[in-house]
């Protein structure tokens, strides 16, 4: 395990140096929790079963994170450290191959949760944010979405021959689900057909997961989104480990 | 001296394309050792075999008494690499990947040393710089820092000076050198011969895969018994009959004003000289044309070597 803490603390520097990757995860949820904050405030409406325009972003905007850091951050950074030979400059020390992966998957799910916690924390300071949840249920629910896509994302690594290629797959992927999944605009605006569209998309089940979860329904009524989110993650990390390239 | 590189009958072969053809040969304790060909010859693909990064066909090679690919983490305590190709994340600063490095090995570097390796390679000034940054020099000599961070028992270093300037380049030869004296092994590749008979205590030239020689500098080019030239410039005719009899040369062309002597010998110049000045003759622009190893690449496939 030599050079695992230092690695990771590394690569936490090496994220906050990264404006773009930085501004998704951290900035960018919280100007637009602010923006619809401002608009709609969040007094409870029938529309969102009860609950104001902010309760129903934060968990929202989590999963928003989530796909961001998947599918913009990881197969980027992963496609380029290959392309550029970095890869190769650590497998030229006794570092263990998995201290790659390991410190990854920590400092993405770092960044996450330190996204989610803003949004929280400012949620609760400005707009008297609900939660009705059990926290370790949302926990529990962050943590598998969160897995889930990352491997997804390292999977987009491992397959794409370029970083432009990666690049670009993970643009294609994550910019639709945007719009589409409930991440950004609630599921309840959207018209019955677009809806239909949103079922086929992935991100979507980490919405409707993460918001059972924030409001304490039982995790019993979401075990659609439990395994489609367990298969993505079974299969991609099958996947990725078999066709993962170091160079 | 202690044999530290053992390589016996390896071969490796990409597709149609035999990289490296069933070499053996070995590295002693102490030494720099060269390997020197033209592009595609097989260095970086016999190199990297020892140092476990590439999976040999066939072959097998033994490294400080340790097998590249089942002791592949042990090895890499105790070898330093610089990779012909690679690069770090281009946000990270030249002092935290010298301290993240370090953190990989069981030992390396106490502080102290680090900053008097930064020192010696010219970086104590760039700690805080970012890689993306860096001149291709600074690059160059912040890999040659990652390699030696363990301090490691051997040195490779695969094409250290492609991209230096001539000033640079010769900076680079006194720092490897310098390395040597602090008890290394170095083994390296080129493809400047004039790099390989400076630096080297033996050089293995390599073509198609295959060893053409390997050897020291000095012998490889004694053995070849090519010829060194004496060339100058002179008014009028010289007496050639006065110059064959000198000892050494071997023979004596003129062409209008510029006379060229071929012969041998390390008194040559002295003699030609003598010769010259005792017939009472005035000469102007004498040089001396040693023969290289690139004469010896030449005469040993018929090619020469490219750049
Ligand atoms: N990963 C690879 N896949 C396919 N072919 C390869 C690979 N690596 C090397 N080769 C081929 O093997 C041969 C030897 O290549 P190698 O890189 O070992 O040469 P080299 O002597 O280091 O050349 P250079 O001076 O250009 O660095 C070349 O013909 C090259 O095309
Ligand atoms: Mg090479």
């Amino acid at each position: 395990m030599r050079g695992w803490g230092k690695l990771i603390i590394t690569e936490f520097k090496l994220y906050l140096r990264e404006p773009t990757a930085a501004f998704f995860t951290l900035a960018f949820p919280l100007m637009m929790l602010f923006l619809f904050g401002s608009i709609y405030g969040n007094k409870p409406t029938p529309l969102f079963g009860g609950y104001g325009t902010v309760d129903v972003s934060v968990p929202a905007y989590t999963a928003m994170i989530i796909g961001s850091v998947s599918l913009l951050g990881i197969p980027v950074v992963i496609a380029t450290f290959r392309e550029k030979g970095i890869l190769r400059r650590f497998r030229a020390t006794p570092l263990r191959p998995q201290a790659i992966l390991v410190s990854r998957i920590v400092v993405d799910f770092g960044m996450s949760l330190l996204g989610m916690a803003l949004l929280v924390i400012a949620g609760k300071a400005v707009y008297n944010l609900r939660f009705e949840g059990n926290i370790f249920y949302v926990a529990l629910a962050f943590a598998l979405s969160a897995l889930s896509f990352f491997s997804a994302g390292f999977l987009i690594a491992s397959l794409a021959p370029t970083t432009r290629v990666a690049q670009t797959v993970g643009m294609v992927l994550f910019y639709p689900m945007l719009f589409l999944s409930g991440a950004a605009i609630p599921l309840e605006i959207l018209p019955e057909n677009i809806r239909r569209i949103s079922n086929l998309l992935p991100l979507t089940y980490v919405v409707k997961l993460l918001k059972g979860m924030w409001f304490g329904e039982s995790w019993g009524k979401h075990l659609v989104e439990t395994a489609i989110l367990a298969g993505i993650l079974i299969v991609s990390t099958a996947i990725s480990s078999r066709v993962f390239r170091w160079e | 001296m202690a044999t530290v590189v053992q390589v016996q009958n390896l071969r490796k072969v990409y597709g149609s394309v035999v990289a490296v053809d069933g070499i053996s040969f070995e590295v002693q304790e102490g030494e720099i050792f060269g390997m020197v060909g033209p592009n595609g010859a097989g260095k970086t693909t016999t190199i990297e075999c020892i140092e476990g990064l590439r999976i040999p066909d066939s072959g097998s090679i033994s490294v400080l008494g340790l097998d590249p690919q089942r002791d592949g983490y042990e090895l890499r305590e105790r070898i330093g690499v610089q990779l012909q190709e690679s690069a770090l994340p281009h946000r990270l600063k030249v002092g935290e990947a010298i301290d993240l490095f370090a953190s990989f090995y069981r030992r390396s570097l106490p502080r102290k040393e680090r900053d008097e390796l930064l020192e010696f390679l010219g970086l104590a000034d760039r700690r805080k710089v970012p890689f993306a940054k860096l001149s291709g020099g600074q690059k160059q000599r912040l890999f040659i820092a990652l390699a030696l961070i363990n301090d490691p028992d051997i040195v490779f270093l695969d094409e250290l000076t492609t991209g230096l300037d001539p000033q640079g380049r010769r900076a680079m030869w006194d720092m490897i050198r310098g390395i040597r004296e602090r008890g290394k092994t170095v083994f390296l590749t080129t493809h400047f011969m004039e790099e390989a008979e400076r630096l080297c205590d033996r050089v293995l030239i390599i073509d198609h895969g295959k060893i053409v020689a390997l050897d020291s500098p000095e012998n490889l080019i004694r053995n070849l018994g090519a010829e060194t030239r004496v060339v100058f410039t002179v008014d009028g005719a010289i007496p050639a009959e006065k110059l064959q009899a000198v000892e050494g040369v071997r023979r004596v062309e003129q062409i209008g004003e510029r006379v060229i002597v071929y012969g041998e010998g390390d008194a040559l110049v002295g003699n030609v000289v003598n010769a010259l000045t005792a017939s009472g003759i005035r000469f102007r622009d004498l040089r001396t044309e040693q023969p290289t190893l690139e004469d010896v690449f030449l005469a040993l496939t018929g090619r020469e070597m490219r750049d």
